[in-house]
């Protein structure tokens, strides 16, 4: 009954902005003017109106530059991350300037010739000199932006340290799992005909190099300041490993294995005493302490209070639980990474204990 | 630069007398299976806006989960039903399908077909002075290959398994693999004959297109004297007859991964608690196809609606154009680099680095052109007389988003400066911008300014003041403070943010998002209701109301067949003369000769 009353309340507005329309439209032929002619009085409120939107747009700019840029990704947490954060910013610098003077002289000449009718537009069909100012200008100025971030890019990509920890990062549908690759640093072979209920990564039990190999999920540890090689592959579709807070990420792609490098500047422990961490923590907090539990999505243990972590994120579409793909990393100093190292045991060494056990 | 009289002299003679056999047509020959460029653009346009309301609701269901995020809502539970929306509460599943259908019906039906053959086939034989497209019949295809394209993309949300949900750009082994997701089962395979029948539709469009503007131009027409709508049709034409069909040389590849086990794509899988005998193919394979058409693509999107701009622009200004050839030779450009720039997609996906840096440096030279076309539509408006029309403001506007989002497509062409922004919202913000709105606020322009020439009425003008400031404010208010969810890491395409504490703190902007949203979306509701309450019922057009030049305006105020009753119109100057010194009137039509002594092409 409310659903048929809301639909006739529906046609019976649009036929009364119908009516009313029409009533406008005839009201104004009668006083001889046609409807659809802007006039003078038109234009000079279209273009009022230009000249308001301008200082509106740059105020709207400026309240979310204020009000979200605190809560952007925090400094970044690796050696390369800085010098991007450095570029971004450089380059944001320039772009910002652009869009200043681009959008004053828009909405000002859209202000300022309204059209009139004692006005006549200047015929202003071309002019060469101005239009090699405006082609060469950009053109330097995108050559110094081109010549910086091919430079940058060459360093991130450049070939990882051999001393690097070797990690391998698999993903599937939907959750992560590392293997490190122990004490040789090197990874043993695998093949997904090898996958089962047990052997989740398709090892190869033959290969000498796997054997000190560890295998871990949720969480994984790396220390600070030594360079980490990740080599990453995926079991079923493509998955993107991105790991926000270090500016990096890479695509996991089934059949082939792509690879990563950066090496972590700042401890988890570290992070979390920075101020714009800490300002950004009180502000997750104070939004789940406010959460109902059992409204909308949320469950137990959403409304309590977490400190910083950096996580891990799938940013590929790739399933229907895509959004919740996530690995919590934790950077550790030298000895804290080597104790908690200590304490993991071996894929193989784990599974013949279990063997042992169920015998 | 008098270039009058050296022109291809086609002998129109023979379809002077077109409407002297002029026979009733029958309803369905008139208004369904039409052959006349006209009736086809109409076609476009209404299938076209049809289309843009049902995608601009879908993403209206999907914002209400990410500002309220397990919210219940009725809404969602009227359209979607109990299977998708129990309870009110949108299904994960169906969240990615909707960002899918959404964004290929905004891509592919609204802003390729929509508009490209609403324009296109409006403005083509309109204004090179022919009597229709080269093969009316080739046209009519064209729209019903269209038009079964949008319904079998809509039937995929009447079967049981949904609609394809692996992002419109339904990367493969996840849109290969039905094991992977519900989407990727019978809704795939709908994509991918829906997107089949589109490419037909496409390139059976775009060759008649090129093949008009070639040919069919009317005496003293000479491709120097286009208006720059022709010039960026023509450009949008040649850049689809060639990228398209290497979209459906990947969608063919896809189809045989899908059904008949083939491994163009796949290898190495393990899913469904099986191992895959496909090995030896490459899911990057894919990426290089689809993008390969997918880059020039937005440029397809976005040419047609910078010609409606480029017109309309000077029109309203009562200005020449600035700096006419300099605007085609960026529309050239333009499109000429929009080939070699897809790797920027792919910056992530472990290419050599060598190559990225090819694609960094391509990519950023697409900036140049495109400032050129920037700043000459500001010196066009500037000294000018601008009278806004609803048009004039929608193209205004345009060059506003075309600027803004221009310019954050520098931080992502920027391979190192794309790795952790790629697939986070930053993208989504930026190619909303840039394409999204901007071809938007183009086709709004272009439908405004030539309504009169599509219905014979005019738009309500006070309906489309509302309409224009509605949809600008909220379009600002929806996608600037999304590029700040990316530079907070916010992956695109996640149906809920809270599985992890990072960002709880981004609520409050996904909810400002929303509300704009709404907005925006309410006031699409008041140009449905003037697109249609004028289509009948508005003030009927003199024949040319806007005093411009082109001419589209020199034909009758009816919908003759032939366009023209007489002869064609022969052309006697560029199509921008504007305020030229010296004339009784602020404007000179194409068809008045030139005057002793006058130069023609902006010479002065």
């Amino acid at each position: 009954m409310i659903k048929f009353l809301v639909y006739v309340a529906i046609i019976l507005t649009a036929l009364a902005i119908g009516y009313l329309v029409r009533v406008f439209e005839l009201a104004s032929s009668l006083k001889g003017n046609k409807p659809e002619e802007v006039t003078e009085k038109d234009n000079r409120l279209m273009s009022k109106i230009m000249l308001a939107f301008l200082f509106v747009l740059f105020a709207f700019v400026i309240w979310n530059l204020k009000s979200f840029v605190p809560r952007m990704l925090p400094e970044a947490a690796s050696s390369h991350g800085k010098d991007l954060d450095w570029l971004f910013n450089f380059n944001m610098a320039i772009l910002f300037f652009v869009f200043t003077i681009t959008h004053i002289l828009l909405f000002y000449f859209s202000y300022k010739y309204y059209g009139r009718k004692d006005r006549v537009a200047t015929y202003f069909p071309h002019d060469n000199k101005l239009e090699m100012i405006w082609t060469v200008i950009p053109a330097i100025v995108l050559a110094v932006i081109v010549i910086y971030g091919i430079k940058t890019w060459n360093k991130i990509t450049e070939l990882a340290d051999p001393n690097s920890t070797v990690i391998e990062i698999y993903a599937k549908q939907f959750d992560w799992t590392a293997r490190y690759a122990g004490a040789d640093n090197k990874l043993g072979a695998s093949n997904y005909k090898l996958i089962n209920a047990t052997n989740d990564l398709g090892m190869d039990s033959t290969s000498a190099e796997g054997q000190d190999d560890i295998i871990l999920k949720n969480e994984i540890h790396l220390p600070v300041n030594k360079e980490v090689e990740f080599k990453f592959r995926s079991r079923d579709v493509i998955h993107s490993a991105f790991f926000p807070h270090f500016r990096a990420q890479m695509n996991c792609v089934p059949g082939m294995t792509t690879m990563l490098h950066f090496t972590p500047t700042i401890t988890t422990a570290d992070m979390r005493k920075k101020p714009e961490v800490i300002e950004q923590m009180r502000g997750i907090n104070t939004v789940r302490s406010k959460r109902q539990i059992g409204v909308g999505e949320f469950k137990a243990g959403d409304e309590k209070p977490v400190d910083f972590d950096y996580i891990l994120l799938c940013n590929k579409i790739c399933g229907n639980s895509h959004y919740n793909m996530q690995m919590t990393i934790v950077i550790d100093s030298e000895e804290d990474y080597k104790k908690w190292l200590a304490s993991k045991k071996p894929y193989y060494q784990k599974e013949k204990v279990a063997v042992t056990a169920q015998k | 630069m008098d270039n009058h009289g050296h022109q291809n002299h086609h002998d129109h003679e023979n379809h002077g007398n077109h409407d002297e056999h002029h026979h009733e047509e029958s309803f369905v020959s008139k208004y369904i299976f039409s052959m006349d460029h006209k009736t086809i653009s109409r076609q476009f346009l209404i299938t076209a806006v049809i289309m843009a309301f049902i995608a601009m609701m879908m993403s209206f269901l999907f914002r209400l989960q990410l500002a309220w995020p397990g919210e219940h809502f009725k809404i969602i539970n009227f359209f979607l039903g109990d299977k998708w929306g129990k309870d009110g509460m949108l299904d994960p599943g169906m969240y990615m399908a909707l960002v899918t259908i959404h964004g290929t019906v905004m891509v592919f039906m609204v802003l390729t077909g929509g508009l490209s053959g609403t324009f296109s086939n409006l403005l083509i034989p309109y204004q090179i002075g022919a009597r229709d497209m080269a093969s009316g019949f080739l046209n009519m295809l064209s729209y019903w290959f269209f038009f079964l394209s949008s319904a079998v993309m809509l039937s995929a949300f009447f079967i049981e398994t949904g609609p394809a949900s692996g992002g419109w750009t339904v990367y493969p082994p996840l849109s290969a693999l039905p094991q992977a997701m519900d989407g990727s089962k019978l809704g795939m395979t709908l994509w991918l004959v829906s997107m089949s029948l589109f490419i037909v539709s496409s390139l059976l469009g775009g060759l008649n297109y090129i093949v008009t503007i070639i040919n069919l131009r009317t005496k003293g027409m000479s491709m120097t004297r286009l208006p720059l709508t022709i010039w960026a049709f023509f450009v949008t034409a040649i850049l689809g007859v060639l990228s398209f069909p290497v979209l459906f040389s990947a969608a063919l590849l896809l189809i045989f991964d899908r059904s008949f086990g083939t491994s163009f794509y796949l290898s190495d899988i393990y899913i469904g608690g099986q191992a895959l005998e496909q090995t030896g193919g490459s899911p990057i394979l894919y990426e290089h196809l689809f993008w390969f058409l997918g880059h020039p693509e937005v440029y397809i999107i976005i040419l047609p609606a910078l010609g409606l701009t480029s017109e309309i622009i000077s029109v309203n200004s009562r200005k020449p154009i600035f700096g006419y050839r300099a605007m085609i030779g960026s529309i050239m450009a333009i499109g000429f680099l929009s080939f070699i720039v897809w790797g920027h997609h792919m910056f992530i996906t472990g290419m050599n680095p060598f190559l990225g840096s090819v694609f960094v440096f391509t990519t950023l030279l697409i900036a140049i052109p495109s400032a050129v076309k920037a700043f000459n539509y500001i010196t066009t408006l500037w000294k000018g007389n601008i009278r806004f029309t609803p048009a004039m403001l929608f193209a205004i506007g345009l060059v506003s988003t075309f600027i803004s989002g221009g310019l954050t497509g520098i931080i992502l062409a920027d391979s190192a400066l794309d790795i952790p922004i790629h697939d986070t919202y930053f993208v989504v913000a930026h190619f909303h911008i840039v394409m999204g709105v901007s071809a938007i606020l183009g086709m709004c322009a272009g439908v405004y300014h030539w309504f009169p020439k599509l219905f014979l009425r005019h738009m309500n003008k006070k309906l489309g003041y509302i309409h224009f400031w509605g949809t600008f404010i909220s379009a600002y208010g929806v996608f600037f403070p999304m590029h700040f969810l990316g530079l907070a890491g916010v992956p695109r395409r996640y149906y809920s943010n809270s599985a992890f504490p990072m960002f709880d703190n981004l609520i409050d902007i996904n909810v400002l998002i929303t509300c704009f949203a709404i907005l925006g979306a309410l006031t699409q509701v008041v140009f449905l209701f003037n697109f249609f309450y004028s289509m009948f019922r508005g003030p009927k057009s003199e024949q040319n109301p806007w005093n411009s030049n082109t001419l589209e305006w020199t034909t009758p105020m009816a919908h003759t067949h032939g366009n023209w009753p007489g002869a064609l119109p022969t052309v006697y100057r560029w199509p921008y003369d504007y305020s030229k010194p010296g004339k009784s009137q602020d404007f000179v039509p194409q068809t008045l000769p030139l005057e002793e002594g006058e130069v023609d092409g902006g010479g002065h």
